[in-house]
């Protein structure tokens, strides 16, 4: 059975520190970033961990699956890159537009695919997601196809920000995940957040106790949805060029496994869990040939003797350590 | 005043029929038992009233309003509540927000507010997390408020249900089997609990096993067999109809030597 911290716990209340130790981490990092490619897989993995947050918030928390998120993200992605390099927007308004015309998507396809548990929701989203790619990749005019496209340069209130610049990217994804993390832990502790973890826990419970099940998994499915399409329009313009892969059935795994890895129903467990899962193949590189074999391995040692996930395991022995 | 009103209900599972053409109606503000051997359909008629299950046939009203196959939430915000044979805990919660669920309609609940913790959900919550901890003191559960609900033990989980219903404050509240698995100080616990309920104008109705807990709280007592209504009445002549001491509690009765006197 799964206990979770008392909500004494410093680190599970983001009012007395957590966001704070965060913080602190991401501004102290850079220190020991010795050179373009670590910020380079910095900047990726806190771009990862603004779309786990948000896919944790759904499995994690509300206790429902979506083999499907990459869809969202790469919605956001490729709208941003439509809307900018095609169509001449301003970024931030792409980016705000994208993320809108995904909530809708999200909330339309959610109603009927919520309906169903387990399996079933697995393979409803994991077919959204295909649905999503297929379009993306065959609308070669307005995406360019297999092929990809070209991203424009991000640019804020008149401030050019190319994805050359690594000290201002970092900055840009650490503001954005520091917020990304404090809406997540607002919403967990509120009435909003109980009734997800309450339908979680009991579904029978929590729609006797009035919440209106159906309502409160597609608000946290429109939700995660929505932090998926804006890590996708920030890595769009990161990247400056974008492929069906971000879309890809592939990238969705990797999200839930990244969720799974850091520790499912832990906020800041989902950015271990990005961060190390996006860090690991860069240092795994070494091994050349077998670098896949590894991952695979690592992982499912993780999973074996890490159940819960590497943040919460390693709370766990911190506690058993103290007497 | 009639409460809850149950018309020609029926409810089959493949070839079960748990419930069949069953009609009874309950007054308010009283304390009302349903009691009936193992596989009687009390739980059934727990869900088909909470709206957990739709009834192939018949008519449920509440407060006088018809709410055949409205689902729980629309009951609970009319003020219908119950607990759960089988637990129904949110174990990952602690015990007080295991409450705070129960609030969950009386409260502020907006996405926007809950996302950018405005002042005005701080408040409400503040207020929810208050109450909920006088009633974790009121069933006696104070001690527990911080603790996860899976960490706690087993008759207080009971108790905790209890908490939780009560946080909605409803109008009707369904018990099944608050006592199952209590030893004797624990069901006095309970006795006391019902009572103070029902002396708080909250109409209650018991499903129990434990005759003397039952005979000894109830206003009101309807017995069910094989889903079917057996008998119903005051419990003096719920103990004293024949049909009754042979159908259930005679073969208890035989055991026990004779129908406890009712305690309290
Ligand atoms: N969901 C279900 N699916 C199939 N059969 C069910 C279901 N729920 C109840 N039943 C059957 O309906 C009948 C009535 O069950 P119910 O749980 O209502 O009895 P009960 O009076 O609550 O019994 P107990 O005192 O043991 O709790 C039983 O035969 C049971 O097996
Ligand atoms: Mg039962």
């Amino acid at each position: 059975m799964r206990v979770p911290l008392p909500s004494d716990d410093w680190i599970a209340d983001p009012r007395r520190g957590g966001l704070a130790l965060l913080a602190l981490v991401l501004v102290v990092l850079p220190i020991f970033l010795p050179n373009r490619f670590y910020y380079d897989v910095a900047i990726h993995a806190g771009l990862a961990a603004i779309a786990v947050v948000g896919l944790n918030l759904l499995i994690g928390y509300a206790g429902q699956i979506s083999l499907g998120h990459a869809g969202f993200f790469g919605l956001g992605a490729y709208g941003s890159a439509v809307l900018t390099g095609t169509h001449g927007w301003p970024p931030l308004l792409a980016l705000l537009a994208s993320a809108l015309v995904v909530a809708v998507l999200a909330f339309l396809v959610g109603r009927p695919i919520l309906r169903l548990r387990g399996h079933y929701l697995a393979m409803a989203t994991l077919g959204m997601g295909l649905l999503i790619f297929m379009v993306i990749t065959n609308e070669r005019t307005v995406t360019g196809g297999p092929d990809g496209m070209a991203v424009p340069a991000l640019d804020i209130f008149g401030f050019s920000l190319s994805g050359r610049n690594k000290q201002a990217w970092y900055a840009l994804v650490a503001l954005c995940l520091l917020l990304a993390v404090w809406l997540a832990l607002n919403l967990i502790d509120s009435p909003v957040g109980r009734a997800l973890r309450a339908l979680h826990g009991s579904e029978v419970a929590a729609r006797v106790g009035g919440v209106d099940v159906a309502e409160y998994k597609l608000i946290i499915f429109v939700i995660s949805a929505v932090y998926a399409s804006v890590a996708g329009s920030l890595s769009a313009h990161y990247g400056g060029f974008i492929t069906p892969d971000a879309v890809g059935f592939l990238h969705s795994i990797e999200l839930v496994t990244m969720v799974v890895l850091g520790g499912m129903a832990s906020t800041y467990g989902a950015v271990v869990g990005a961060a190390v899962l996006v860090a690991l193949p860069q240092f795994l590189t070494a091994f050349h040939d077998y670098e896949q074999v590894m991952l695979g391995a690592i992982l499912i040692v993780c999973m074996i003797f890490l159940r819960r996930g590497l943040l919460p395991s390693a709370i766990d022995l911190i506690r058993a350590r103290r007497p | 005043m009639t409460i809850l009103d149950v018309k020609d209900l029926a409810k089959g599972f493949g070839g079960i029929r748990a419930i069949q053409g069953l009609s009874f109606s309950l007054r308010a503000g009283a304390i009302h038992s349903i009691i009936g051997p193992n596989g009687a359909g009390k739980t059934t008629l727990f869900n088909l009233v909470t709206g957990l299950y739709a009834p192939d046939q018949g008519r449920i009203a509440f407060l006088g309003e018809t709410v055949t196959g409205l689902p729980p939430h629309r009951l609970a915000a009319m003020g219908l509540q119950r607990t759960f044979q089988n637990l129904q805990i949110f174990e990952t919660m602690t015990a007080v927000e295991n409450v705070m669920v129960g609030r969950h309609l009386h409260i502020l609940r907006g996405l926007l507010p809950s996302l950018f913790r405005l002042p005005s959900i701080v408040r409400s919550d503040r207020d929810a997390r208050e109450r909920a901890s006088r009633l974790l003191d009121f069933v006696g559960l104070g001690t527990y408020a911080e603790i996860p609900a899976g960490a706690m033990p087993y008759g207080a989980l009971k108790r905790l249900e209890i908490a939780r219903a009560l946080a909605a404050e409803p109008k009707l509240l369904l018990l099944d089997e608050p006592a199952a698995g209590c030893n004797a100080a624990e069901t006095q616990e309970i006795d006391t609990l019902i009572q103070r309920v029902a002396a708080a104008g909250v109409t209650v109705v018991l499903v129990e096993h434990d005759m003397s807990l039952v005979m000894g709280v109830s206003d009101h007592i309807l017995v069910l067999d094989h889903g079917q209504k057996l008998a119903e009445g005051p419990v003096a002549e719920i103990r004293a109809n024949p049909a009754v001491i042979e159908a259930y509690l005679g073969t208890r009765a035989a055991e026990a030597g004779a129908v406890p006197a009712p305690a309290g």
